[in-house]
Parts: C-alpha cells; sequence; structure tokens
C-alpha cells in the first residue's frame, strides 16, 4: 500500500520536526506533546519512540506521561464536553450531560472546570466554550453541529 | 467623530455571545454609516450581565446588558452611541452598584482597559512598581512584600514575602519564578480574568519578583482549558519585549527577565505547587515529599518563587503605593483585598474585590442577589471542589483565613459556589470523593485508593438512605475520611474530607440520618 506509506512517512517526518523544534528547551516533553496532539488530533502511537529517541528518554516514560494527563490521547478526543464542575452541577449539568450523551454517545466526556463559573452550566462544543446552557439549548446547537 | 464602544473578549463574554454582539455592532455601524472604534476590553466581572457593551460618552461609559446580537439593531435604533434610554441600559458603569461598592485594587483596570495596549496600561498606573522597584535593593522589594501582609492567594495563604525571602537567601546562580495559572478550581475564575484582561499586570508582577529574587526566567504554567488567556499573554510578553519590559535590559537598567507561557495538559494535581514542577520539567503531575522546600530546590532543582496568579498581580499595586497602602485593607492576620467569585446558582454571579473581612451573607445576598433559580440557598462551598459546604446559619462568617479553619473549611481561591434547596448533598459528597479518584496522581494510598472506598461508600449509603441510613457505613467513611485528613501527602487527598464531612455534618437528612446520629 504505498499511499499508507507515504502517510506513515510523512507523519514520522513531522513528528521528528516537532520533537527536533522544541528539544533545546527544558522539560520539553509537554510542549512536544501539545504540538503532536494539535498537529494529528492526537498522539499517534507511532510517535512515542521518535519522541523517546529525539527527547533521550525511555518509552516508558514518555508513554507514562501520556497516560497520565487527561488532555493526551491515542485516540481523537471527545467533541462535546460537559462542565461537571460544582458550580455547573449547581444550575443542572447533570441533566445536560445525559441530554448531550443521548445525541452524541461516546463522543461526550465530562469536564472539572473551564472557569465560566457565572455563567454555569458550561459545554465546549469543536473547542469553544458556551454558557447559560439548557438542554433545549444544547439540542438545537448538537443539532447543528451534526448538520455541519 | 469616532465613537468608542467596548465589547469584551473576556472567554466568559464570549462564551455567552459577544463575539456575535461585536460583528453586529460592526456590521449595523457599517450600514448606517457611523464610525465606531470597537475595542475588545477584559470583563467588568458583572457576568450576568454579559455580554456587556459599554459606549464611551462624555458623562463617562455607559453600560448595556446582557446584549444578544439580535438586540443590537434596537439598540442602534435607541441611539446607545449617546448613551441612549434603552430596556437594556444599566446607566454609568462606574455608578452600577455592585461595582461602585468595591475596593479594587488588583482588578483596578480590568474592563477599563485594553488588554494588549501598553499605552493605556501605562496610562492607568501600570509599570509604576517596575520603576520604584529598579531603585531599589532586592531586600528592600522583599521588605515591602512582607510588610504589605500579602498570603498566597492561590488558597494555601502562606506569606508571600517570607517565600521571597528564603529564595533570595538560598544560595545559587540560577532561580526561578513560577507562576501558577492552573486554576483548577470549580467557582473561580480570576485569574483567568486578569490574565485576560490585564495581562501586563501579571507580566510586571512576576518581572517584580524575578527582581527581588534574583531570579532572570519565569514560566507561566497556565491551564490548557484557557486558550483565549493564552493568546493574549502571549501577545502581551512579546509586546512587552519589544518595549524593553522583558528581556536582557530591563528599560536601560542592565537587569534580565525572560518569560514563557508553558500550557498544562488538564491534571488538576498540577496545581499543587510540586506537581506542577514536576509537569514543568516535563515528568508525570506527580507530587513530591516536602522537604526540601520548592524555595530551596524547586524547578530542575534550584530555588523556585511558585505563586498563584493574584499574589503576583497584587505586587505592582504594593510597590508602587508601598505596603501601608495594601495593608490597610483587611482584617486580622488576613491583609489586603480578596478578589472573590460569586458562581453557580446565583442571581448576580460576577468578581468581586474586597477587603478581607465581608461576611458570606453580604456577598450572597447584597452582592448576589440570592439564587438564580428564586429557592432559597442551601449551601454554598467556599473554596473549591475541596471546601467544605456551609449552611445557612453560618453565613455570618466573615473572609478570614483564620475564620474559615476556624469553621473547618478554607477560603482558599476565593471562590464561592452557590446551591439551591433541590442540591442532594449526599451526591455532593460523592461527587467530592469520585472527583478525587479521577485526578488523584497516584503518589499516596490514603489519596489513591482511599477516594475510591469513599465513592464505593456513598454509594452504598445513598442506596441505603430512603430506608434510613446504615450508621455503620457512615463511621467507616468518617474514619475513611480521618486517614485521607491525616495521611495524604498534599492538599487533594487531605482535604477531600473537608465537602465530605461538611455534607455529613450540616445536611444530615441527605444521608438518611436524623441530626443526633450524624456523628455517629
Amino acid at each position: 500500500m504505498p499511499a499508507n506509506t507515504n502517510n506513515i512517512e510523512r507523519s514520522n517526518s513531522l513528528v521528528e520536526t516537532i520533537v527536533e523544534s522544541h528539544r533545546h528547551r527544558p522539560g520539553a516533553l509537554l510542549p512536544v506533546l501539545h504540538e503532536i496532539q494539535a498537529s494529528f488530533g492526537f498522539i499517534p502511537k507511532d510517535a512515542v519512540t521518535p519522541i523517546a529517541d529525539g527527547l533521550n528518554l525511555s518509552r516508558a516514560e514518555v508513554h507514562g506521561v501520556i497516560s497520565f494527563y487527561h488532555d493526551f490521547r491515542y485516540v481523537p478526543g471527545p467533541s462535546v464536553r460537559v462542565c461537571m464542575g460544582e458550580a455547573c452541577q449547581s444550575m443542572g449539568s447533570a441533566a445536560l450531560l445525559e441530554s448531550a450523551k443521548a445525541l452524541f454517545g461516546d463522543g461526550v466526556e465530562p469536564v472539572y472546570c473551564v472557569g465560566n463559573c457565572a455563567c454555569a452550566p458550561n459545554v465546549e462544543i469543536a473547542h469553544a466554550y458556551h454558557g447559560r446552557m439548557s438542554p433545549a439549548k444544547l439540542t438545537s446547537l448538537l443539532a447543528r453541529e451534526v448538520a455541519a | 467623530m469616532t465613537i468608542s464602544v467596548y465589547v469584551p473578549r473576556d472567554s466568559g463574554a464570549l462564551a455567552v455571545g459577544a463575539e456575535a454582539v461585536a460583528n453586529a455592532i460592526l456590521a449595523q455601524a457599517a450600514e448606517r454609516g457611523i464610525r465606531v472604534e470597537l475595542i475588545r476590553n477584559g470583563s467588568r466581572g458583572l457576568y450576568w450581565l454579559e455580554p456587556l457593551v459599554e459606549v464611551q460618552t462624555p458623562q463617562g461609559r455607559v453600560a448595556y446588558g446582557p446584549v444578544d446580537r439580535d438586540a443590537v439593531p434596537g439598540l442602534f435604533a435607541a441611539d446607545f452611541l449617546r448613551g441612549g434610554a434603552h430596556p437594556l441600559c444599566q446607566g454609568l458603569t462606574e455608578e452600577i452598584p455592585y461595582l461602585k461598592a468595591q475596593q479594587r485594587l488588583t482588578f483596578r483596570r480590568v474592563g477599563l482597559t485594553d488588554p494588549l495596549s501598553l499605552d493605556d496600561y501605562r496610562a492607568h498606573e501600570g509599570y509604576r512598581g517596575l520603576a520604584r522597584a529598579l531603585e531599589m535593593t532586592p531586600a528592600e522589594i522583599v521588605a515591602a512584600v512582607t510588610e504589605s501582609g500579602l498570603r498566597g492567594r492561590g488558597g494555601a495563604a502562606f506569606p508571600t514575602g517570607i517565600k521571597w525571602n528564603t529564595v533570595l537567601e538560598a544560595p545559587g546562580d540560577i532561580k526561578y519564578i513560577v507562576c501558577n495559572a492552573d486554576e483548577g478550581d470549580s467557582g473561580t475564575f480570576s485569574d483567568r480574568m486578569v490574565m485576560e484582561g490585564d495581562p501586563y499586570l501579571l507580566i510586571e508582577g512576576m518581572t517584580l519578583a524575578g527582581l527581588a529574587v534574583g531570579a532572570e526566567q519565569g514560566y507561566l504554567y497556565l491551564r490548557s482549558e484557557y486558550p483565549h488567556a493564552e493568546a493574549i499573554l502571549d501577545e502581551a510578553i512579546a509586546r512587552a519585549e519589544a518595549a524593553g519590559y522583558l528581556g536582557d535590559d530591563l528599560r536601560g537598567s542592565g537587569k534580565r527577565f525572560h518569560l514563557e507561557v508553558r500550557r498544562a495538559a488538564g491534571a488538576y494535581v498540577c496545581g499543587e505547587e510540586t506537581a506542577l514542577l514536576e509537569s514543568l520539567e516535563g515528568k508525570r503531575g506527580q507530587v513530591r515529599a516536602k522537604p526540601p522546600l520548592p524555595a530551596i530546590q524547586g524547578l530542575f532543582q534550584r530555588p523556585t518563587v511558585v505563586n498563584n496568579v493574584i499574589s503576583l498581580a497584587s505586587v505592582p499595586a504594593i510597590l508602587d503605593k508601598g505596603p501601608a497602602f495594601y495593608r490597610d485593607y483587611g482584617m486580622g492576620r488576613s491583609r489586603g483585598t480578596l478578589p472573590i467569585q460569586l458562581t453557580g446558582n446565583i442571581r448576580r454571579g460576577g468578581l468581586v474585590e474586597l477587603g478581607f473581612g465581608v461576611s458570606l451573607k453580604e456577598l450572597l445576598y447584597d452582592y448576589g442577589g440570592g439564587t438564580a433559580s428564586g429557592r432559597p440557598i442551601k449551601a454554598v462551598q467556599v473554596g473549591g471542589p475541596l471546601g467544605a459546604y456551609l449552611p445557612a446559619d453560618q453565613f455570618d462568617i466573615p473572609l478570614d483565613y483564620e475564620a474559615f479553619i476556624a469553621a473547618q473549611g478554607t477560603v482558599g481561591h476565593g471562590g464561592i459556589v452557590v446551591f439551591d434547596d433541590t442540591a442532594d448533598m449526599a451526591h455532593m459528597a460523592r461527587h467530592a470523593m469520585a472527583f478525587c479518584a479521577v485526578e488523584s496522581c497516584g503518589k499516596c494510598t490514603p489519596c489513591r485508593i482511599g477516594s475510591t472506598r469513599g465513592v464505593e461508600l456513598l454509594d452504598r449509603i445513598i442506596a441505603e438512605r430512603d430506608k434510613g441510613a446504615d450508621v455503620a457505613q457512615v463511621a467507616l467513611l468518617r474514619e475513611l475520611c480521618d486517614t485521607l485528613l491525616n495521611g495524604s501527602l498534599c492538599a487533594l487527598g487531605g482535604m477531600t474530607p473537608f465537602p465530605v464531612l461538611s455534607a455529613l455534618d450540616h445536611f444530615p437528612a441527605d444521608f438518611g440520618l436524623v441530626a443526633e446520629t450524624a456523628h455517629a
């Protein structure tokens, strides 16, 4: 499958370029992982070895960091996050989470505080925050998202 | 004549439609052939009125809010550009009682100025602290901070001057300033407001810390949930460098200070200072045992100041106006002001900066106006997810570090979350344990395993509560809390019992207990 091989080569060289651009920085691993995730939408499993080699770390150390932080993942993240911080819960975010799951299923995850607690409850859809949400407003926003 | 119109770029305002409002104003103005200068300010912190649009008039800035996109044509029709009457008109911004009654020291510019304009910053007393500091010795700067009585605003309330002095006196050529901007507590957003609304204030505060202890490199550890703050800080840092306020020669003094933003990765525990340092070093955010203190061996084993955003942002005014000016606000050993965040089920949520000593009652009713739902307040949680749930009969407690410790609570980072009488406190207690289980770094056993056992216990208690409480399970829960309180390495495990025990003590009925057996 030549096309596939090309893709793998291209992504390997992108990973190496990213590692190279950060390797001089102290504590470079988090900036490297953030940039890889921004480029691919997730951390490709194949990226662990070149990251480890480039930063003089073991693969276990790199995997350990990826698995520790909620932000980093080996598969694409959720498209919808519902804030389940206490402030949003006081305004009914548990019901919102249920509505979102009914529409989006596994693509929905909780997030613990997006820092907009005076306009609770909040949801995040495709990296944008929406405050003062209600199940009805959420349903129409998500319907728009599905159509898009 | 061009008319200045302000629409916040604060992410709270954006989340309720500020961008669409800004675009609608520009479109209407173009259609009507009116020249407006649109300024994207920070938020005034009157969040129930966001998006809050302000218009500059000869009498002062006039506020309209909450404005949505569809209201914009009506505002033009009402001649809002000259302060015209409209149902959404709130009068002069500065005269809105919620804002007028505050004592804004740290937040003096937030919402007032264009966050990225250095000219605006300097025109409103910015960089006067730095000018003073460049004529002082490091020890004099530290002494001023010590005399001000400033204590760490992240939650631990450790005296800032003492921490700085430890780093100043620690041997070594390389030292670091680390700003903890991992504002993970639910019910808090004051750090975010400063970073988005007055970024140079934080940059100046970190520069002052660098001058005070002899550090030439600063890191701003910013939570990844704040992308707008990151963009604004990156731009502000670049502009400050270009103007000689950061870099190798601070305003011709020959002194250096470099600053960079590092994005966190969604781990609540990295708000704990030693876990934060591990994370900055590129490792798993696991808590370190203390000692050694970060002030002696911190980032990359070097002496390091780790301070919260608000602590650092409080320093420029202390140097500019003198320590006594700051110390004169507050009560007891809690000096200065606290930016309080009113959140959750509250009618007028927002940012209230006041000297320590204000009571919860004043905040919840005079400022907050009671619940958003109109129902009675059942409980408030002060100080984030690790803070105690307080019932209405404790609302006379003043905001003061010592008074809250006496009530088995914490002021924390100044967040207050309001719950109405429909809240299920047993469910909230379970949430506290579940949150701890999700966020535990795994280093110490009480937190890592205890939190999971706590969820199981609370599930059993909740399942049985309609038949009356299982007293043995409640006793076991209390024992478990005792283990977490006394056996955990950091505040995550050590304080998770606060919301659990306070819910049990103050709201026994929610656990199926009658009042007397709550303490069994």
